[in-house]
């Protein structure tokens, strides 16, 4: 790895970002726009917004940035930029690294605007200290990039890439534990549950809405990490240097 | 001096196809090669083998003494696809200003190159709202970024006006001039006569690796065309 040509990417990576303000204005705003709605649903129940809004903060960013960044980087490898970047010096990981840095960033403005709506506007009641909550969301939001980055692989084209939403986010969305406590589901979904990273995001929520500390907070937070870092490990072996 | 690029017996398939099947040539150092022939004959194929991003079946492809694609390679080879491959949503300027940034490349390059391909009043736009010629020069520019010794462009001068191929050209004979070897694809059959030499492929075959006059001579032909399609028939006759 090079960090000249990583921190190259990341730039250049942003400043394309910088030529789109819709786009921008949608990563940073859509996420609270749902909360909001989810708030508002539930205004005339009382406490439901307080259960159900910490895993909500969970799932929007990082679903976003799996969108957002599985579409960005198959573009790439569609328009012809990868096959020429990879005749350049650019190491396969500088490029994930860099995409991975600039998503990175937007994911952690993402998070700080969406906690803060759901919890200055909304009023989502928050036991554990609000950096945790900031903290766990952006970790989610860069989960959802590395995902991104590594799906992207295997589609071939933007339409495809749309199509893996219900194919790998919706289940881990139906068995992360927000529908239903993961301890009583069906065995087998349990132990599907176990290995599927956004219920450990889920968990690193509720320890936080809920106050919790120590292994409870930090288990599900490493867990989530590892996963996020697995996926960038994976990510440069699906580029290809050589294609038919 | 030994060639810069020696290929020696490649085949390539794609799919069920056999693009080349035993393919020799050798591109010389410090001339215009021209890769001319109908599209779909194999000249893309042909310079994504030299550049080293095609899987090959068979066969040996050795550029500046490397096997190709070999990473001390990336340094020294250039390559602009035939479909601008640039950002759309980034300035002239910013392109070339990563890709310089990629190569090592001083950025102090970068107004040099821009100049070279007439982009310098385009340089604060985006490249998605310039004109399809404007977007292969900042793809073509990308490629002439430090001092390459090799060039492979792929059809840079298409749809271009005739000034600025003039002047592209001029660009292309100094380059060779200070001693790159430059691959130049193109399906006009006369820009094979502002090459040094001319490689005639069609369907997957090498029909002549000849000099421009040695093309017209051999064929008795007026023109470029008519000694392309005076070989052709002679090929296919065979």
């Amino acid at each position: 790895m090079n960090p000249v040509r990583t921190l190259a990417t990341a730039g250049r990576v942003l400043r394309q970002l910088s030529h789109d303000p819709r786009s921008i204005a949608l990563m940073l705003v859509a996420p609270s726009l749902l909360v909001g709605l989810f708030a508002w649903l539930f205004s005339e129940r009382e406490g439901v917004f307080d259960t159900f809004g910490g895993p909500i903060l969970a799932l929007f960013p990082f679903i976003v940035m799996f969108l957002i960044t599985s579409v960005t980087t198959l573009r790439e490898r569609r328009s012809g930029t990868l096959e020429r970047l990879m005749t350049t010096p650019l190491g396969k990981a500088d490029f994930i690294v860099g995409y991975a840095l600039a998503f990175g960033l937007m994911a952690t403005l993402q998070a700080v605007v969406t906690v803060w709506f759901a919890v200055v506007v909304c009023g989502l009641q928050v036991e554990g200290p609000l950096w945790q909550l900031g903290l766990v969301a952006v970790i989610d939001a860069i989960l959802g990039t590395a995902m991104g980055l590594l799906a992207s692989a295997f589609a071939r084209t933007e339409f495809q890439a749309v199509q893996f939403m219900p194919l790998l986010v919706f289940p881990q969305i139906i068995l992360g534990g927000l529908f239903m406590p993961r301890d009583e589901m069906p065995d087998v979904l349990y132990a599907v549950s176990t290995v599927l990273p956004l219920s450990y995001a889920v968990d690193a929520i509720n320890a936080v809405t809920a106050g919790d500390a120590g292994s409870d907070l930090w288990r599900p937070i490493v867990i989530v990490v590892a996963f996020a870092l697995g996926f960038l490990v994976l990510a440069p072996f699906t580029l290809r240097r050589r294609t038919r | 001096m030994t060639a810069a690029v020696k290929v020696q017996g490649l085949v390539v398939r794609r799919g069920r196809t056999t693009v080349f099947d035993g393919l020799d040539v050798e591109i010389p150092r410090g001339r215009i090669t021209g890769l001319l022939g109908p599209s779909g004959g194999g000249k893309t194929t042909l310079m994504r083998t030299i550049v080293g991003v095609q899987i090959v079946a068979g066969g040996t492809v050795t550029v500046l003494g490397e096997p190709a694609g070999a990473p001390a390679l990336r340094h020294r080879v250039a390559y602009a696809t035939q479909g601008a491959s640039v950002y759309d949503d980034l300035t002239v300027e910013q392109n070339l200003r990563y890709a310089a940034r990629l190569l090592g490349v001083p950025a102090s390059d970068v107004p040099r190159v821009m100049a070279d391909v007439d982009l310098t009043s385009q340089r604060a736009q985006l490249a998605g709202a310039l004109s399809g010629g404007q977007r292969s020069r900042v793809s073509l520019g990308v490629a002439m970024l430090g001092a390459p010794d090799l060039l492979v462009l792929d059809e840079p001068t298409v749809g271009l006006d005739p000034v600025l191929r003039q002047s592209l050209w001029g660009i292309f004979r100094r380059l060779a001039d200070a001693g790159a070897a430059l691959v130049v694809s193109s399906h006009v059959m006369d820009e094979a006569m502002r090459c040094d030499d001319v490689v005639l492929i069609h369907d997957g075959r090498m029909l002549a690796h000849t000099t421009p006059q040695g093309l017209l001579e051999t064929t008795g032909a007026r023109d470029a065309d008519a000694a392309f399609l005076a070989l052709i028939d002679r090929a296919s006759a065979a």
